[in-house]
Protein backbone atom coordinates (compact mmCIF):
# COMPACT_ATOMS: atom_id res chain seq x y z
CA UNK A 1 0.00 0.00 0.00
CA UNK A 2 2.47 2.44 0.99
CA UNK A 3 5.03 1.21 -1.61
CA UNK A 4 2.08 1.93 -4.39
CA UNK A 5 1.24 5.79 -2.40
CA UNK A 6 5.03 6.38 -3.16
CA UNK A 7 5.03 5.41 -6.38
CA UNK A 8 2.48 7.88 -7.57
CA UNK A 9 4.27 10.02 -5.35
CA UNK A 10 7.75 9.85 -7.45
CA UNK A 11 5.21 9.68 -11.02
CA UNK A 12 3.50 12.77 -10.11
CA UNK A 13 7.30 14.61 -9.49
CA UNK A 14 7.98 13.21 -12.50
CA UNK A 15 5.67 14.66 -14.62
CA UNK A 16 6.02 17.75 -13.02
CA UNK A 17 9.72 18.07 -13.56
CA UNK A 18 8.93 17.45 -17.19
CA UNK A 19 6.19 19.43 -17.94
CA UNK A 20 8.92 22.20 -16.31
CA UNK A 21 11.74 21.21 -18.30
CA UNK A 22 8.89 22.04 -21.41
CA UNK A 23 8.64 25.21 -20.15
CA UNK A 24 12.15 26.12 -20.64
CA UNK A 25 13.13 29.19 -23.09
CA UNK A 26 11.88 28.63 -26.58
CA UNK A 27 10.22 25.77 -25.28
CA UNK A 28 6.18 25.23 -25.73
CA UNK A 29 5.25 27.29 -23.84
CA UNK A 30 2.51 29.51 -24.48
CA UNK A 31 1.53 32.89 -22.70
CA UNK A 32 -1.20 35.12 -21.61
CA UNK A 33 -1.62 38.94 -21.96
CA UNK A 34 -4.42 41.23 -21.86
CA UNK A 35 -6.12 44.56 -20.07
CA UNK A 36 -7.06 45.66 -16.56
CA UNK A 37 -10.07 48.23 -16.96
CA UNK A 38 -13.05 49.56 -14.88
CA UNK A 39 -16.71 50.59 -15.55
CA UNK A 40 -18.37 53.25 -13.35
CA UNK A 41 -17.67 56.67 -11.78
CA UNK A 42 -14.26 55.81 -9.17
CA UNK A 43 -14.02 57.54 -6.51
CA UNK A 44 -12.08 61.47 -6.82
CA UNK A 45 -8.33 60.76 -5.77
CA UNK A 46 -7.59 63.76 -3.79
CA UNK A 47 -3.69 65.68 -3.55
CA UNK A 48 -1.89 64.54 -0.70
CA UNK A 49 -0.66 67.27 1.85
CA UNK A 50 2.83 66.77 3.26
CA UNK A 51 3.49 70.27 4.48
CA UNK A 52 3.99 68.48 7.99
CA UNK A 53 7.26 67.03 6.04
CA UNK A 54 8.77 69.91 3.73
CA UNK A 55 11.57 67.74 2.87
CA UNK A 56 9.56 65.17 0.93
CA UNK A 57 6.98 67.88 -0.16
CA UNK A 58 9.79 69.81 -2.14
CA UNK A 59 10.56 66.67 -4.27
CA UNK A 60 7.35 67.01 -5.83
CA UNK A 61 6.64 70.09 -8.04
CA UNK A 62 2.51 69.35 -8.04
CA UNK A 63 1.23 67.53 -5.03
CA UNK A 64 1.25 63.87 -5.09
CA UNK A 65 -2.27 62.18 -5.60
CA UNK A 66 -3.63 59.43 -3.49
CA UNK A 67 -2.57 56.32 -5.20
CA UNK A 68 -5.63 54.54 -3.81
CA UNK A 69 -6.36 53.75 -7.16
CA UNK A 70 -4.56 55.20 -10.48
CA UNK A 71 -5.86 54.78 -13.93
CA UNK A 72 -4.77 55.86 -17.17
CA UNK A 73 -6.59 57.26 -20.78
CA UNK A 74 -9.39 54.54 -21.57
CA UNK A 75 -10.39 53.93 -17.71
CA UNK A 76 -7.43 51.69 -17.56
CA UNK A 77 -6.29 50.30 -13.99
CA UNK A 78 -2.81 50.97 -12.48
CA UNK A 79 -1.28 48.95 -9.62
CA UNK A 80 -3.73 45.84 -10.45
CA UNK A 81 -1.94 42.49 -10.20
CA UNK A 82 -2.56 39.98 -12.36
CA UNK A 83 -1.33 36.40 -11.58
CA UNK A 84 -2.01 32.74 -11.95
CA UNK A 85 -3.91 31.45 -9.32
CA UNK A 86 -4.25 27.84 -10.57
CA UNK A 87 -3.26 25.29 -12.56
CA UNK A 88 0.37 26.39 -12.37
CA UNK A 89 3.66 24.44 -11.75
CA UNK A 90 5.47 24.77 -8.07
CA UNK A 91 8.24 27.33 -8.38
CA UNK A 92 11.69 27.91 -6.52
CA UNK A 93 11.67 31.09 -5.24
CA UNK A 94 13.80 33.13 -7.48
CA UNK A 95 17.51 34.46 -5.79
CA UNK A 96 17.41 38.00 -7.39
CA UNK A 97 15.98 40.62 -5.00
CA UNK A 98 13.28 42.65 -5.00
CA UNK A 99 13.79 46.51 -4.21
CA UNK A 100 11.35 48.43 -2.17
CA UNK A 101 11.72 52.08 -2.15
CA UNK A 102 10.73 55.22 0.05
CA UNK A 103 11.29 58.42 -1.90
CA UNK A 104 9.27 61.72 -1.94
CA UNK A 105 7.14 60.04 1.36
CA UNK A 106 5.95 57.84 -1.96
CA UNK A 107 6.59 54.21 -1.87
CA UNK A 108 7.74 52.58 -5.05
CA UNK A 109 6.39 51.02 -6.39
CA UNK A 110 2.96 51.13 -5.02
CA UNK A 111 2.50 47.57 -5.01
CA UNK A 112 5.33 45.23 -5.26
CA UNK A 113 4.71 41.70 -6.58
CA UNK A 114 7.13 39.30 -5.23
CA UNK A 115 7.31 35.15 -4.68
CA UNK A 116 7.23 33.38 -1.44
CA UNK A 117 10.74 33.45 0.48
CA UNK A 118 12.46 36.14 -2.50
CA UNK A 119 14.45 38.23 -0.75
CA UNK A 120 12.93 41.86 -0.33
CA UNK A 121 15.58 44.83 -0.24
CA UNK A 122 13.76 48.12 1.61
CA UNK A 123 15.47 51.29 0.71
CA UNK A 124 15.17 55.11 2.51
CA UNK A 125 15.99 57.74 0.16
CA UNK A 126 14.31 60.69 1.78
CA UNK A 127 15.91 62.93 4.63
CA UNK A 128 13.63 61.86 6.91
CA UNK A 129 12.89 58.67 8.93
CA UNK A 130 10.13 56.49 8.09
CA UNK A 131 8.81 53.02 9.90
CA UNK A 132 8.21 49.93 7.93
CA UNK A 133 5.14 48.49 8.98
CA UNK A 134 3.19 45.62 6.77
CA UNK A 135 0.46 44.55 8.40
CA UNK A 136 0.73 40.64 7.72
CA UNK A 137 -1.79 38.39 9.60
CA UNK A 138 -0.09 34.86 8.32
CA UNK A 139 3.20 36.25 8.08
CA UNK A 140 4.85 37.61 10.95
CA UNK A 141 3.93 40.93 11.77
CA UNK A 142 6.76 43.68 12.01
CA UNK A 143 7.42 46.81 12.41
CA UNK A 144 10.98 48.92 11.82
CA UNK A 145 12.20 52.11 12.13
CA UNK A 146 14.65 53.01 9.13
CA UNK A 147 16.58 56.70 9.27
CA UNK A 148 17.24 58.55 6.67
CA UNK A 149 20.75 57.17 5.22
CA UNK A 150 20.59 53.91 6.93
CA UNK A 151 21.46 50.61 5.14
CA UNK A 152 18.55 48.45 3.18
CA UNK A 153 16.04 46.48 5.48
CA UNK A 154 16.09 42.90 4.03
CA UNK A 155 13.11 40.54 4.27
CA UNK A 156 11.32 37.98 3.14
CA UNK A 157 7.72 36.63 3.46
CA UNK A 158 7.59 32.75 3.54
CA UNK A 159 3.73 32.38 3.08
CA UNK A 160 1.72 33.64 -0.02
CA UNK A 161 -0.25 36.89 1.13
CA UNK A 162 -1.61 40.57 0.18
CA UNK A 163 0.18 42.63 2.98
CA UNK A 164 -0.82 46.62 3.36
CA UNK A 165 1.88 48.29 3.81
CA UNK A 166 1.90 51.61 6.07
CA UNK A 167 4.43 53.99 7.50
CA UNK A 168 3.15 55.45 10.76
CA UNK A 169 4.87 58.82 10.79
CA UNK A 170 3.63 59.76 7.47
CA UNK A 171 -0.09 58.54 7.10
CA UNK A 172 -0.43 58.71 3.97
CA UNK A 173 1.77 56.67 3.04
CA UNK A 174 0.19 53.57 1.55
CA UNK A 175 1.51 50.50 -0.40
CA UNK A 176 1.40 46.67 -0.77
CA UNK A 177 3.57 43.55 -0.92
CA UNK A 178 1.91 40.73 -3.16
CA UNK A 179 3.67 37.89 -1.70
CA UNK A 180 2.35 34.96 -4.53
CA UNK A 181 3.67 31.40 -4.51
CA UNK A 182 3.99 31.23 -8.31
CA UNK A 183 6.70 32.88 -10.47
CA UNK A 184 3.85 34.27 -13.13
CA UNK A 185 2.13 37.54 -11.78
CA UNK A 186 2.71 41.32 -12.73
CA UNK A 187 1.65 44.84 -12.01
CA UNK A 188 0.08 46.61 -14.76
CA UNK A 189 1.54 49.68 -15.68
CA UNK A 190 -0.87 53.29 -16.43
CA UNK A 191 -1.84 51.52 -19.88
CA UNK A 192 -3.59 48.69 -17.39
CA UNK A 193 -1.66 45.94 -19.92
CA UNK A 194 -0.23 42.60 -18.37
CA UNK A 195 1.69 39.91 -20.32
CA UNK A 196 2.80 36.49 -19.00
CA UNK A 197 4.72 34.26 -20.81
CA UNK A 198 6.38 30.78 -19.70
CA UNK A 199 2.92 28.78 -19.46
CA UNK A 200 3.05 25.16 -20.54
CA UNK A 201 0.28 23.74 -22.37
CA UNK A 202 -2.64 23.30 -19.26
CA UNK A 203 -5.66 25.10 -18.03
CA UNK A 204 -4.76 27.89 -16.01
CA UNK A 205 -7.00 30.43 -13.59
CA UNK A 206 -5.84 33.83 -14.29
CA UNK A 207 -7.08 36.37 -11.33
CA UNK A 208 -6.81 40.47 -11.07
CA UNK A 209 -6.48 41.93 -7.94
CA UNK A 210 -6.28 45.74 -6.73
CA UNK A 211 -6.70 46.95 -3.48
CA UNK A 212 -9.57 49.19 -3.96
CA UNK A 213 -11.40 46.88 -6.59
CA UNK A 214 -11.25 43.68 -5.55
CA UNK A 215 -10.49 40.12 -7.82
CA UNK A 216 -11.59 38.94 -10.60
CA UNK A 217 -10.84 35.73 -12.22
CA UNK A 218 -11.23 33.91 -15.00
CA UNK A 219 -10.14 30.50 -16.61
CA UNK A 220 -8.08 30.50 -20.22
CA UNK A 221 -6.37 27.37 -21.48
CA UNK A 222 -2.82 26.98 -23.17
CA UNK A 223 -2.67 24.71 -25.91
CA UNK A 224 1.46 24.31 -27.77
CA UNK A 225 2.65 28.06 -27.76
CA UNK A 226 -0.83 29.93 -27.87
CA UNK A 227 -1.25 33.48 -26.88
CA UNK A 228 -4.25 33.54 -24.48
CA UNK A 229 -6.16 37.08 -23.96
CA UNK A 230 -7.83 37.68 -20.98
CA UNK A 231 -8.96 40.99 -20.53
CA UNK A 232 -10.60 42.22 -16.56
CA UNK A 233 -13.48 45.26 -16.38
CA UNK A 234 -13.42 46.37 -12.30
CA UNK A 235 -16.63 47.83 -11.54
CA UNK A 236 -15.89 51.44 -9.91
CA UNK A 237 -19.01 51.54 -7.26
CA UNK A 238 -20.11 55.25 -6.69
CA UNK A 239 -19.90 55.88 -2.53
CA UNK B 1 -10.62 -1.77 -7.14
CA UNK B 2 -7.31 0.47 -7.58
CA UNK B 3 -9.27 3.56 -6.55
CA UNK B 4 -10.57 2.04 -3.56
CA UNK B 5 -6.96 1.12 -2.53
CA UNK B 6 -5.58 4.63 -3.36
CA UNK B 7 -8.61 6.37 -1.49
CA UNK B 8 -7.81 3.88 1.47
CA UNK B 9 -4.17 5.14 1.07
CA UNK B 10 -5.39 9.22 1.40
CA UNK B 11 -7.48 8.66 3.98
CA UNK B 12 -4.85 6.96 6.18
CA UNK B 13 -2.12 9.48 4.92
CA UNK B 14 -5.19 12.40 6.45
CA UNK B 15 -5.35 10.20 9.66
CA UNK B 16 -1.64 10.49 10.17
CA UNK B 17 -1.76 14.23 9.67
CA UNK B 18 -4.63 14.47 11.75
CA UNK B 19 -2.50 12.78 14.63
CA UNK B 20 0.03 14.80 14.01
CA UNK B 21 -1.38 18.08 14.23
CA UNK B 22 -2.54 16.88 17.71
CA UNK B 23 0.77 16.06 18.57
CA UNK B 24 1.53 19.47 17.77
CA UNK B 25 -0.83 21.42 19.94
CA UNK B 26 0.12 19.14 22.94
CA UNK B 27 3.68 19.66 22.49
CA UNK B 28 2.83 23.58 22.60
CA UNK B 29 0.66 23.81 25.23
CA UNK B 30 3.26 23.97 28.07
CA UNK B 31 4.68 26.95 29.26
CA UNK B 32 8.24 27.15 31.28
CA UNK B 33 8.33 29.67 33.23
CA UNK B 34 11.44 29.62 35.83
CA UNK B 35 11.01 26.22 37.54
CA UNK B 36 7.32 26.16 36.89
CA UNK B 37 5.70 24.41 33.99
CA UNK B 38 2.57 25.51 32.76
CA UNK B 39 -0.54 23.15 31.71
CA UNK B 40 -3.02 24.48 28.97
CA UNK B 41 -5.60 22.34 30.11
CA UNK B 42 -5.54 23.83 33.37
CA UNK B 43 -5.14 27.02 32.04
CA UNK B 44 -8.58 26.93 30.37
CA UNK B 45 -10.24 26.42 33.36
CA UNK B 46 -8.72 29.93 34.57
CA UNK B 47 -8.85 30.76 31.38
CA UNK B 48 -12.69 30.82 31.40
CA UNK B 49 -13.20 31.84 34.79
CA UNK B 50 -10.83 35.10 34.66
CA UNK B 51 -10.14 35.83 31.57
CA UNK B 52 -12.85 35.04 28.90
CA UNK B 53 -14.97 37.88 29.74
CA UNK B 54 -12.62 40.07 27.88
CA UNK B 55 -10.40 37.84 25.68
CA UNK B 56 -13.48 35.75 24.53
CA UNK B 57 -14.12 31.84 24.38
CA UNK B 58 -11.91 32.01 21.33
CA UNK B 59 -9.30 33.69 22.60
CA UNK B 60 -10.20 36.24 19.84
CA UNK B 61 -10.56 39.55 21.79
CA UNK B 62 -14.21 39.29 21.12
CA UNK B 63 -15.45 38.52 24.99
CA UNK B 64 -19.11 40.20 25.95
CA UNK B 65 -17.14 43.38 27.67
CA UNK B 66 -14.99 43.53 24.79
CA UNK B 67 -17.00 46.33 23.04
CA UNK B 68 -17.08 48.60 26.54
CA UNK B 69 -12.90 48.48 26.39
CA UNK B 70 -9.77 50.81 24.81
CA UNK B 71 -8.04 49.78 24.36
CA UNK B 72 -9.07 46.51 22.87
CA UNK B 73 -8.32 42.88 24.26
CA UNK B 74 -5.96 41.03 22.91
CA UNK B 75 -6.71 39.05 20.13
CA UNK B 76 -4.29 35.55 20.84
CA UNK B 77 -5.72 34.23 17.00
CA UNK B 78 -2.88 37.13 16.14
CA UNK B 79 -0.07 36.13 18.23
CA UNK B 80 1.01 39.90 18.00
CA UNK B 81 1.99 40.83 21.46
CA UNK B 82 3.51 44.33 22.43
CA UNK B 83 5.68 43.44 25.62
CA UNK B 84 7.87 41.23 24.15
CA UNK B 85 12.06 40.75 24.87
CA UNK B 86 12.51 39.00 21.69
CA UNK B 87 12.81 41.25 18.16
CA UNK B 88 9.91 42.61 16.31
CA UNK B 89 8.12 40.33 14.04
CA UNK B 90 8.69 37.03 16.61
CA UNK B 91 7.07 35.64 19.65
CA UNK B 92 7.43 36.78 22.84
CA UNK B 93 9.30 34.43 25.41
CA UNK B 94 7.16 32.61 28.20
CA UNK B 95 8.28 34.81 30.29
CA UNK B 96 7.60 37.97 28.91
CA UNK B 97 3.89 36.86 28.66
CA UNK B 98 3.79 35.89 32.41
CA UNK B 99 5.14 38.65 32.96
CA UNK B 100 2.38 40.57 31.36
CA UNK B 101 -0.23 38.80 32.85
CA UNK B 102 0.98 39.57 36.73
CA UNK B 103 2.43 43.22 35.58
CA UNK B 104 -1.30 43.72 33.50
CA UNK B 105 -0.77 46.65 32.08
CA UNK B 106 -1.71 50.69 33.22
CA UNK B 107 -3.82 52.79 31.56
CA UNK B 108 -5.77 49.65 30.10
CA UNK B 109 -8.25 47.50 31.48
CA UNK B 110 -6.18 44.00 32.26
CA UNK B 111 -4.95 43.86 35.63
CA UNK B 112 -2.08 42.55 37.37
CA UNK B 113 -2.59 39.07 37.91
CA UNK B 114 -0.70 38.47 40.86
CA UNK B 115 -3.68 36.94 43.27
CA UNK B 116 -3.63 33.94 41.20
CA UNK B 117 -0.96 31.74 41.65
CA UNK B 118 2.43 31.47 40.21
CA UNK B 119 1.23 27.89 38.83
CA UNK B 120 -1.91 29.31 37.77
CA UNK B 121 -0.51 31.87 35.32
CA UNK B 122 2.11 29.97 33.75
CA UNK B 123 -1.12 27.72 33.03
CA UNK B 124 -2.59 30.40 32.03
CA UNK B 125 0.09 31.24 29.62
CA UNK B 126 0.27 27.80 28.12
CA UNK B 127 -3.67 28.02 27.38
CA UNK B 128 -2.45 31.40 25.50
CA UNK B 129 -0.48 30.00 23.03
CA UNK B 130 -3.26 27.68 21.94
CA UNK B 131 -5.08 29.96 20.17
CA UNK B 132 -2.60 30.20 17.07
CA UNK B 133 -0.85 27.91 15.38
CA UNK B 134 1.90 29.87 14.94
CA UNK B 135 3.57 29.30 18.43
CA UNK B 136 4.57 25.73 16.77
CA UNK B 137 7.29 28.07 15.30
CA UNK B 138 8.43 28.90 19.28
CA UNK B 139 9.82 32.12 20.27
CA UNK B 140 12.27 34.77 19.28
CA UNK B 141 16.08 34.95 20.54
CA UNK B 142 15.88 37.88 23.34
CA UNK B 143 17.77 40.80 22.39
CA UNK B 144 20.59 41.26 24.34
CA UNK B 145 20.23 44.47 27.26
CA UNK B 146 24.01 45.12 28.11
CA UNK B 147 24.98 46.36 31.36
CA UNK B 148 23.56 50.15 31.77
CA UNK B 149 26.05 53.01 31.57
CA UNK B 150 26.06 55.54 34.20
CA UNK B 151 23.02 58.67 34.33
CA UNK B 152 24.77 61.18 33.37
CA UNK B 153 24.26 64.77 32.40
CA UNK B 154 26.07 64.42 28.95
CA UNK B 155 24.56 61.00 28.66
CA UNK B 156 20.93 62.79 28.86
CA UNK B 157 21.66 65.53 26.17
CA UNK B 158 23.14 62.61 23.81
CA UNK B 159 19.70 60.84 24.42
CA UNK B 160 18.09 64.05 24.09
CA UNK B 161 19.46 64.95 20.71
CA UNK B 162 18.40 60.98 19.28
CA UNK B 163 14.93 61.71 20.37
CA UNK B 164 15.43 64.84 17.99
CA UNK B 165 17.35 62.62 15.21
CA UNK B 166 15.15 59.69 15.56
CA UNK B 167 12.33 61.82 14.69
CA UNK B 168 10.74 60.83 18.55
CA UNK B 169 8.92 63.87 18.76
CA UNK B 170 6.97 63.33 15.42
CA UNK B 171 4.79 60.89 17.51
CA UNK B 172 5.55 61.71 21.08
CA UNK B 173 5.63 65.64 20.82
CA UNK B 174 8.68 67.77 21.65
CA UNK B 175 7.99 67.44 25.80
CA UNK B 176 7.08 64.23 25.07
CA UNK B 177 3.24 64.96 25.57
CA UNK B 178 2.13 62.14 23.21
CA UNK B 179 0.92 65.18 21.30
CA UNK B 180 3.61 65.17 17.64
CA UNK B 181 2.55 66.47 14.19
CA UNK B 182 1.92 62.52 13.44
CA UNK B 183 0.12 61.61 17.23
CA UNK B 184 -3.43 62.32 15.66
CA UNK B 185 -3.18 59.68 12.96
CA UNK B 186 -2.00 56.69 14.41
CA UNK B 187 -3.96 53.69 14.72
CA UNK B 188 -2.83 50.32 15.37
CA UNK B 189 -2.96 46.69 13.35
CA UNK B 190 -6.67 46.73 14.06
CA UNK B 191 -7.31 50.09 12.74
CA UNK B 192 -8.40 51.73 15.93
CA UNK B 193 -7.03 54.31 16.98
CA UNK B 194 -3.73 54.46 19.30
CA UNK B 195 -2.02 57.14 21.03
CA UNK B 196 1.16 57.66 22.09
CA UNK B 197 3.00 57.63 25.03
CA UNK B 198 2.08 60.76 26.99
CA UNK B 199 5.19 60.60 29.58
CA UNK B 200 4.18 63.64 30.97
CA UNK B 201 1.27 61.51 32.34
CA UNK B 202 2.44 60.12 35.28
CA UNK B 203 1.60 56.35 34.39
CA UNK B 204 3.90 53.33 34.65
CA UNK B 205 5.45 52.10 31.10
CA UNK B 206 2.94 49.68 29.80
CA UNK B 207 5.92 47.21 29.45
CA UNK B 208 7.53 47.48 33.09
CA UNK B 209 8.75 50.05 34.70
CA UNK B 210 12.77 49.57 34.79
CA UNK B 211 15.06 51.39 32.85
CA UNK B 212 16.21 47.97 31.06
CA UNK B 213 12.17 47.54 30.54
CA UNK B 214 12.54 50.43 28.93
CA UNK B 215 15.63 50.23 26.75
CA UNK B 216 13.44 46.99 25.51
CA UNK B 217 10.38 49.23 24.28
CA UNK B 218 12.12 50.91 21.47
CA UNK B 219 14.45 48.22 20.86
CA UNK B 220 11.59 45.64 20.26
CA UNK B 221 8.98 47.64 19.01
CA UNK B 222 5.75 47.27 20.53
CA UNK B 223 4.16 44.90 17.48
CA UNK B 224 0.53 45.37 16.52
CA UNK B 225 0.90 49.50 17.17
CA UNK B 226 2.64 52.46 15.59
CA UNK B 227 5.62 51.97 17.52
CA UNK B 228 8.76 50.50 15.52
CA UNK B 229 11.97 48.91 16.77
CA UNK B 230 14.85 50.77 16.76
CA UNK B 231 17.78 47.45 17.17
CA UNK B 232 18.81 48.35 13.52
CA UNK B 233 19.37 52.20 14.08
CA UNK B 234 20.61 52.86 18.06
CA UNK B 235 23.59 51.19 19.31
CA UNK B 236 23.04 50.17 23.05
CA UNK B 237 25.93 52.90 24.65
CA UNK B 238 23.13 55.63 22.81
CA UNK B 239 20.24 53.65 23.55
CA UNK B 240 20.77 54.08 27.39
CA UNK B 241 21.21 57.52 26.69
CA UNK B 242 18.01 57.62 25.37
CA UNK B 243 16.46 56.08 28.50
CA UNK B 244 18.22 58.59 30.80
CA UNK B 245 16.72 61.24 28.49
CA UNK B 246 13.09 59.46 28.38
CA UNK B 247 13.03 59.87 32.59
CA UNK B 248 13.80 63.74 32.42
CA UNK B 249 10.24 64.11 30.56
CA UNK B 250 8.61 61.95 33.01
CA UNK B 251 6.87 63.68 36.02
CA UNK B 252 8.39 60.96 39.01
CA UNK B 253 11.45 61.35 40.69
CA UNK B 254 14.37 59.62 39.16
CA UNK B 255 18.19 60.12 39.41
CA UNK B 256 17.79 61.41 35.92
CA UNK B 257 14.84 63.66 36.88
CA UNK B 258 16.69 64.82 39.68
CA UNK B 259 20.33 65.59 37.85
CA UNK B 260 18.07 67.44 34.80
CA UNK B 261 16.41 70.16 37.39
CA UNK B 262 19.30 70.81 38.80
CA UNK B 263 20.96 71.41 35.76
CA UNK B 264 18.35 72.80 33.66
CA UNK B 265 18.00 76.96 35.26
CA UNK B 266 21.53 77.37 34.05
CA UNK B 267 21.20 75.81 30.95
CA UNK B 268 18.29 76.51 29.53
CA UNK B 269 19.16 78.44 26.95
CA UNK B 270 21.66 76.41 25.52
CA UNK B 271 18.89 73.60 24.29
CA UNK B 272 18.43 74.09 20.67
CA UNK B 273 14.33 73.04 20.52
CA UNK B 274 12.86 70.02 19.73
CA UNK B 275 11.05 69.97 16.40
CA UNK B 276 11.11 70.51 13.03
CA UNK B 277 14.58 71.63 11.73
Amino acid sequence: MRSRFALSLTLLALTASLTGALAGPGGNAGSVSGTVTFTGTPPKMRPIDMSKEPSCAAQHATPLMNETIVSGPGNTVQNAVVYISAGDQPSAAPTQTVRYDQKGCEYLPHVLVMHAGQPLEIYNDDQTSHNIHPLARTNPEWNKSQPPGSPAIKATYAQPEFIPVKCNIHPWMHGYFVVLNTTHGVATGNDGKFSIAGLPPGKYTVTAWHEKFGTLSQEIEITGSSAATANFAFKALPY
Amino acid sequence: MQRIFLRGCAAGFGLLLSAAGVLAAQAQSVSHVGNLTGNAAAGAREYRRYCVGCHGQAGDGLGENAMWVDPRPRDFTAAVFKCRSTPTGTLPTDDDLYRSVTRGFVTTNMPSWEPLTRQARANVVAYIKTFSSRWSQGPGTPIPVPPETPATMESILHGRQLFQSMECWKCHGAAGHGDGPSASTLTDSKDNPIRPYNFASGSRFKCGDSNADLYRVFMTGLDGTPMPSFADNIQPNDAWDLVHFLRTLQPMPSPEAALWQAWLPGHAGELKPIGPD
